[in-house]
């Protein structure tokens, strides 16, 4: 695991030097301390900070093909890389190195750049082809791993943080459209940025770029597709529970494979102790695991958590996120997402990153993925309450199950079905949307647009996120199972373009910590696509209905019968009724909100003494006061006081020049 | 400040923090148009309780009561008269 920078010189002309290397990485090095390396000639740079998993010894990249014509350099991992070396040495290649990263480069010179889909991994990778005089970019299928890119004075530049990109000198300055997007989906849309100029290679696609033309092309490879409706299987569950159980046995095996120790995250819910079960058979010695804690009941699962610990036998470890250490940790953890937040769970992942840290370790399994896969979230279950409330929009008693399924959300319980019908009903009836399942939730979100300034507002006049979505949605899409069509939004939209990034790499990376996702093995993936919605979700009670027979035998039975709690922080308990810390009356004081000029003082003013004061804080207003903190925090570091920021966070290595 | 002024105005610093480009008239839908939403209800309950000193019962929080400051208003004419 590691970070990685570069450049090409596409139209810039001859003999203009290409950016500073050193000083890109030297903002990536939390993700790679141990030694950096890079290749450079007069049109071409790659750079390399590592952190040393496999091949410990002799991994130093990048990584050259026998002749020096191909150089690459990857941060992440290829799983399969043994079985991928065995089969290239048996014909006739010769390996200097035990990285993995070697086996790209020896792929690659076999099957050019459809190597990639052998890969199962989880990686961004950057490849050199000086023969062709072609620069590739790659991401792993699912978008794992960042990789940023822009262009600029007829240049090419990427890095696996954007922070590395502006200390190459590129322009700093907000996208508009790249906050109406955060602001709806917590995340820009996937490719894109908040930073105007910064985009991001997609996931399951590859990039070109090559000196003499300032044209980027980005083919893809592979994307995620469900099965249509008159397709789908015929099978018995039985078939699928062995199914199921061998795919995540290999894929937690080839995520056990490293030269250093791996431990595993336990949330206390079924799908990481489930992976965390699976691990612990596996390996001949305790698995290490670690937990956050919460100091607000509502949100804490510590009971489970230590009960697992001790049936499985593991080495347990647990971090307590309190107030005070979400207050004092918030504006480290902007620095390394890079994009505002809505929620905090971000702040928890990344205390617990810190505590793995601290342990000596750097590679964690985590259950990532199986609520997505396989049926797991409440957005599932409202879809299909909302869908059969549909049938008969006047009935009484449909609305009635949606409290039900929203049984930790209190101030739902209070309500008559007569006053859920106007939260709930809203676009009840259109079913036709392939987006449907998420409407409402999109919708509830961009009510926060109402804090931006006037001037923001204008310039989205033209811009709408949900159509933006729509328009990338693939048109097969209404032949699947409505489920599936949820399923594919929520993937698309959220998991690869927040949860694996600002609540995933980079808040373990800030660390130096791996996670490896099992679930998301391209296998495991195939597979849970293949199965019928019924055998995913089985009424309001039935969530991952398949995994959880799978789970049966193999993880504490107390667990598998559990219904799932959402994962987060807390907000309202950590800012309400004391006052704001240093930095947040800061940014948030009316002269630093003109001075940003991204949201109305007025309304910031009115928000944050709700916040502080009122004891009704709703789930908008809380994602409202969270965006609106996190934002003025990244104007602040990445835009205003940048030159400070970067001359007191960079950190330099050494780095080795290799060819 | 009359009733509905009150309401209003708590609406919109509350609810709308003071974006006055929506249009609040008496009539205007609270809840299907999102201006409240379902902790909003929870904070119109709390604050017609500090306001007017009337403990809203479960089982008035309808639409009919709190889906317009019109309806609310009438709402507690009648509440108010009543106790």
């Amino acid at each position: 695991m590691c970070g990685i920078a570069g450049a090409l010189n596409l139209i810039a002309a001859q003999g203009t030097p290409l950016p500073d290397l050193q000083a890109m990485l030297a903002m990536l090095t939390h993700r790679g301390p141990e030694e950096a390396g890079f290749y450079a000639d007069d049109r071409v740079g790659l750079a390399h900070a590592r952190l040393s998993i496999v091949g410990v010894s002799n991994g130093l990249q990048p990584i050259p093909n026998e002749e020096g014509t191909i150089w690459a350099i990857c941060n992440g991992e290829f799983f399969n890389y043994v079985e991928l070396r065995n089969g290239l040495r048996s014909r006739g290649h010769q390996f200097r190195t035990d990285s993995d990263t070697e086996v790209l480069v020896h792929l690659y010179e076999e099957q050019g750049w459809q190597a990639i889909e052998a890969l199962n991994g989880q990686f961004a990778l950057a490849l050199w082809d000086a023969r062709q005089q072609r620069l590739m970019l790659g991401r792993d299928r699912l978008g794992v791993r960042p990789l940023f890119y822009t262009t600029y004075q007829g240049q090419f530049l990427f890095a696996s943080e954007i922070k590395a990109l502006f200390a190459a000198g590129v322009p700093r300055q907000l996208d508009a459209h790249g906050l109406a997007e955060v602001f709806t989906l917590w995340s820009p849309l996937p490719g894109g940025s908040i930073m105007a100029g910064v985009r991001e290679v997609l996931p399951g696609h590859v990039l070109f770029a090559h000196p003499g033309t300032s044209e980027v092309r980005q083919p893809v490879y592979w994307q995620l597709r469900f099965p249509a409706v008159e397709d789908l299987e015929q099978r018995a569950p039985e078939e699928y529970v062995e199914e199921i159980r061998a795919a995540l046995h290999e894929a937690t095996r080839l995520r056990l494979r490293a030269d250093v120790p791996v431990g595993a995250y336990l949330s206390g819910g079924l799908d990481s102790t489930l992976i965390s079960s699976i691990a612990q058979s596996q390996l001949p010695h305790q698995l290490h695991t670690f937990s956050v804690a919460f100091h607000d009941a509502a949100y804490d699962e510590r009971s489970y958590q230590f009960r697992v610990a001790e049936q499985l036998g593991t080495l347990h470890h647990v971090i307590e996120c309190d107030a005070d250490s979400i207050r004092a940790t918030l504006p480290d953890v902007l620095w390394h997402t890079e994009v505002p937040l809505l929620r905090l769970t971000p702040v928890a992942m990344y205390l617990l990153s810190q505590l793995v840290h601290q342990h000596g370790l750097k590679v964690m399994l985590s259950g990532e993925g199986a609520d997505e896969f396989f049926g797991g979230y409440d957005i599932f279950k409202e879809t299909m309450v909302r869908r059969f409330w549909a049938r008969q929009p006047d009935s009484r008693l449909r609305p009635l199950l949606l409290s039900r399924i929203y049984e930790h959300i209190a101030d739902l319980q209070a309500l008559a079905p007569e006053m859920l019908r106007p939260f709930f009903g809203q676009h009840l009836t259109e079913t036709h949307l392939p987006y449907y399942s998420h409407i409402l939730r999109w919708q509830n979100t961009s009510r926060t647009h109402r804090l931006f300034a006037p001037d923001l507002v204008a310039s989205l006049a033209d811009y709408h996120v949900v159509d933006a979505i729509a328009a990338r949605l693939p048109s097969e899409m209404m032949r699947w199972e409505p489920l599936a069509r949820a399923q594919y939004t929520e993937i698309s939209t959220f998991l690869s373009a927040y949860l694996l990034g600002s609540q995933g790499d980079r808040v373990g990376m800030a660390h130096a910590v791996e996670c490896r996702h099992p679930f998301l093995d391209p296998h495991v993936v195939a597979l849970s696509n293949r199965i019928p919605a019924r055998w995913k979700l089985r009424g309001l009670r039935g969530e991952k209905y398949i995994l959880r027979r799978a789970a049966q035998g193999i993880a504490p039975e107390e667990i598998v019968g559990r219904l799932k709690q959402p994962y987060r922080a807390p907000i309202r308990s950590v800012f309400n009724g004391r006052p704001l810390p240093d930095y947040a009356q800061e940014l948030l004081s009316e002269a630093a909100i003109r001075a940003s000029g991204i949201f109305t003082p007025q309304a910031v003013r009115l928000l944050v003494a709700k916040a502080q004061k009122s004891p009704a804080f709703s789930e908008v207003d809380q994602m409202a006061f969270i965006g609106v903190l996190t934002m003025q925090m990244i104007h602040h570091m990445f835009i205003s006081d940048w030159d400070h920021q970067m001359a007191t966070r960079r950190r330099d290595l050494r780095m080795t020049r290799l060819g | 400040m009359e009733i509905k002024e009150r309401i209003r105005e708590f609406i919109v610093e509350n609810c709308l923090f003071g974006d006055t480009s929506v249009d609040l008239t008496d009539d205007t839908a609270l809840l299907d148009t999102g201006i409240i939403d379902s902790t909003g209800v929870i904070e119109l309950v709390l604050f017609i309780s500090e306001n007017f000193g009337l403990e809203v019962p479960a089982e008035d929080m309808l639409p009919e009561n709190f889906n317009s400051i019109a309806r609310l208003h009438a709402y507690l004419e009648q509440r108010v008269s009543v106790s």
